[in-house]
């Protein structure tokens, strides 16, 4: 569905080259094809669309505010995909509603630059580096204060009989810990690794949600935060391997276990293909979360392609049906990156376990471990938090 | 045709075909699932939990197409 509607916005964006958005008759005229029939399946408009009308409206309104702001600029007018892309991407303007310019607007902006200034500019030589925050890097901020905090807050009701929020958090961190990490590390090694699995799960499930705030933005759609991520994974997987293996075993597998005249074709190969999972892992999820947001973004945008509010009455429940997918998404891409990275390095410890002599442990741990598979497999089917 | 001409051509027939493998693999993943349900209703949760892992894994390989057809798109 989203890769449907993700073409939609491909088609809609690469049209809206010309500088005047309201004066398309010939692609507005194409459009007003897809959009009809896509309007077909409507039976999402029944839900209850009362709180969520006011976040669209709020989102619809914040773009109809930037479009009218690019139109009375006059030196280059804003198009629909500048818009588009000003939202997904990062810079250093926040937007927020609240008082400037004499009275309430819902377009006040922060420039960081001019907060900041040169203060966080780094000179070496030729080179400069530029350290100030950018959009992004608040929203990261903000999303690990409010996870700690979440934490912290929630830790005074734990007890023998967990309630309140601690009990819903609890519920998340043993799914992590016995679906996730037993289930792919083996219940020997698994609690070394609890720690790290959890912090990813949480931090990019926190992360995916803020980007569905109304004027904060997903820092998990940059691509520099899911290298970062997927760099943890791969650190992480590679000194697993490594303590299980022993250097030279390690190396030994880069060989790929063939004849010696045919190393040199054999490890760059092999080279590549270790860094192939963590370059999915990190192109996975920054186009799914950027690729949800265009979506719902030239759904909306589609009200000012067309040039008419009637567009809004199949525009908007479709976006709201979008964000709803986009939800369920912003769990399901948490839950497949620990599961990923629990996958691979449990791969890592499988090989060897941790010397030769604990071979045996190793494999009873997998067998214990596919054990427990069968009896969380009913616990699975009553509450998986992975459904949103 | 100018190579401007030519990149947003390409750009949309590749997400095109993107969404065609994409549908194409999560329809065979979801029959394959309710094949299983049917035979198995008690299975019904384990079932439910490997297709949406499945269909996640399938619809990040259609986004890497995607994300090369937003890239010839914006940099033509």
């Amino acid at each position: 569905m989203t890769n449907l509607l993700a073409t939609l916005a491909l088609a809609l964006a690469t049209t809206q080259h010309s500088p005047e958005p309201a004066q398309h008759a010939a692609p507005a005229a194409e459009h007003a094809q897809p959009a009809a029939a896509t309007e077909h399946a409507q039976p999402h408009g029944a839900a209850a669309p009362a709180e969520h009308g006011a976040v669209a409206g709020e989102h619809g309104e914040s773009h109809d505010g930037s479009a009218e702001h690019g139109g009375g600029h006059g030196e280059g007018k804003e198009t629909l995909s500048d818009v588009m892309l000003g939202h997904v991407s990062d810079g250093y303007e926040i937007e927020f509603p609240g008082f400037c310019h004499g009275g309430f607007s819902f377009e006040c902006e922060v420039n960081l630059k001019h907060v900041f200034g040169d203060s966080l500019v780094l000179h070496f030589g030729s080179t400069t580096i530029d350290l100030t925050p950018t959009k992004h890097l608040i929203m990261l901020w903000l999303a690990s204060i409010v996870l700690i905090l979440a934490f912290l807050v929630s830790a005074k009701n734990r007890g023998l009989v967990p309630r309140g929020l601690y009990n819903f958090l609890e519920l998340l961190v043993q799914f992590v810990r016995d679906e996730i990490a037993v289930k792919n590390i083996g219940k020997e090694y698994a609690d070394r690794y609890v720690p790290y699995l959890c912090t990813a799960f949480f931090f990019i499930l926190f992360v995916n949600l803020f980007g569905l705030i109304p004027y904060a933005a997903t820092a998990t759609g940059n691509i520099g935060v899911t290298v970062a991520l997927a760099t943890f994974t791969f650190i992480i997987t590679q000194y697993t391997a490594i303590k299980s293996m022993g250097l030279g075993g390690w190396l030994k597998h880069l060989t790929g276990g063939v004849a010696v005249w045919l190393w040199p074709i054999m490890i760059p190969v092999e080279i590549l293909g270790l860094f192939t999972k963590p370059f999915a892992l990190t192109i996975r999820l920054f186009a799914n979360m950027v690729a949800g947001h265009i979506v719902i973004m030239s759904l909306l945008g589609l009200i000012f392609a067309l040039g008419s509010p009637l567009v809004a009455v199949g525009s908007v429940p479709m976006a709201l049906a979008i964000f709803g997918l986009e939800l369920f998404v912003a769990f399901v891409q948490a839950y497949i990156f620990t599961m990923l990275s629990s996958l691979f390095i449990g791969a890592g410890l499988a090989h060897h376990g941790h010397g030769e002599e604990h071979e045996e442990h190793a494999h009873a741990a997998s067998g214990a471990g596919s054990e427990h598979h069968g009896s969380h497999g009913s616990h699975v089917a009553g509450g998986s938090p992975g459904h949103g | 045709m100018t190579s401007t001409a030519l990149a947003f051509l390409s750009a949309g027939f590749g997400a095109g075909l993107a969404v065609l493998g994409a549908g194409l693999g999560i329809g065979r993943l979801a029959a394959a699932a309710l094949d299983g349900t049917a035979r198995q209703p008690t299975a019904t949760g384990d079932i439910r939990t490997s297709m949406i892992i499945a269909a996640a894994l399938i619809e990040g390989v259609t986004l890497f197409a995607i994300v090369v057809c937003v890239l010839l798109a914006i940099k033509a």
